[in-house]
């Protein structure tokens, strides 16, 4: 029965910290005016916000009905793959221009990114070619 | 023998990290659940092993553990921060900044786990790898000092890295 009492409190309080945390993850996202600092609020403020989400439904299957561990599996998805899209979207704005140009790399000639052939040169947007 | 193991499991690891993912989306811990996650384990690292040749060799599992616990520290210290510089701080006094890491690591694999790494600890997102994989571009949220941001992703995880990826 005491062990009862303790889940729904720490059912509730993942559940506060994992709203509490998705909220500023959208807060950041609207508040930020860069592309590039937007990146920063969902990719890490919703990984926590997620997990702790998902921890109070871990806790809440164990305790009340017999304990699935699907949960972990998502996040470790969610682990694994949100880095891939961040990458993605940060590719994106270096290759469209929408924020400052990052520094040449020290040993290789450039960016992946940048590293257009001569002969689609003429489709790149104005921003970039100077690079 | 040699051979013959890495022919029939050409990603050791893989296969077993498969049969755990499969155990765990059927909930059930049984002996024919076990057998079929293991042909799964089997199958999949074998039908796809022509698009991923080589095979991370000697790898740490002992130090690799250390680093899942460091990183997990580590990402839930970077919520806080980040979140604390989303509540408090106005956008004219945030100060954004491309970080450049020159990379030691030459393994793929190595590469991609600090890459992700960095994305998911202390307000930075990695962006873009040079065209050579010689350096990795990093993004900052809030940094007075990007060569401090540099040594420490080198000194925290790219070391230890190293040491996994032997």
């Amino acid at each position: 029965m005491i062990w009862e009492t303790v889940a729904i409190y720490a059912v509730a309080f993942c559940l506060i910290v994992g709203a509490a945390f998705s909220l500023i993850g959208s807060i950041g996202l609207l508040k930020f005016n860069d592309a590039m600092t937007r990146l920063h609020a969902p990719t890490k403020v919703g990984t926590v916000g997620i997990g702790a989400l998902l921890l109070a439904s871990m806790i809440h299957a164990q305790i009340f009905s017999d304990g699935a561990l699907h949960d972990l599996l998502i996040m470790a998805f969610l682990f694994v793959t949100a880095p891939i899209s961040a990458n993605f979207i940060a590719k994106v704005n270096i290759h469209k221009g929408s924020c400052t140009a990052p520094p040449p790399p020290p040993e290789d000639d450039t960016w992946s990114t940048l590293d257009v052939p001569e002969t689609d040169r003429a489709l790149m947007p104005e921003t970039e070619a100077l690079n | 023998m040699k051979r013959a193991f890495y022919w029939l499991l050409p990603h050791p690891f893989l296969t077993l990290l498969l049969t755990v993912v499969w155990l765990l989306l059927q909930g059930t811990v049984s002996p024919g659940m076990v057998v079929f996650g293991l042909i799964l384990g089997i199958l999949i690292p074998w039908g796809t092993a022509a698009w991923w040749p080589g095979t991370p060799s000697g790898l740490r599992l002992s130090r690799m553990a250390v680093y899942i616990v460091i990183v997990l520290w580590d990402i839930m210290v970077a919520n806080v921060q980040v979140a604390w510089i989303v509540l408090t701080k106005p956008n004219a006094r945030l100060r954004p900044a491309w970080v450049v890491v020159p990379l030691e690591l030459r393994q793929p694999e190595a590469i991609t786990v600090l890459a992700g790494t960095i994305t998911l600890t202390p307000g930075t997102v990695s962006a873009d790898l040079s065209d050579e994989g010689h350096s990795l571009l990093v993004h900052a949220l809030h940094t007075d000092d990007p060569d401090a941001v540099r040594d420490d992703i080198k000194q925290r995880y790219e070391r230890r890295l190293l040491e996994i990826f032997t």
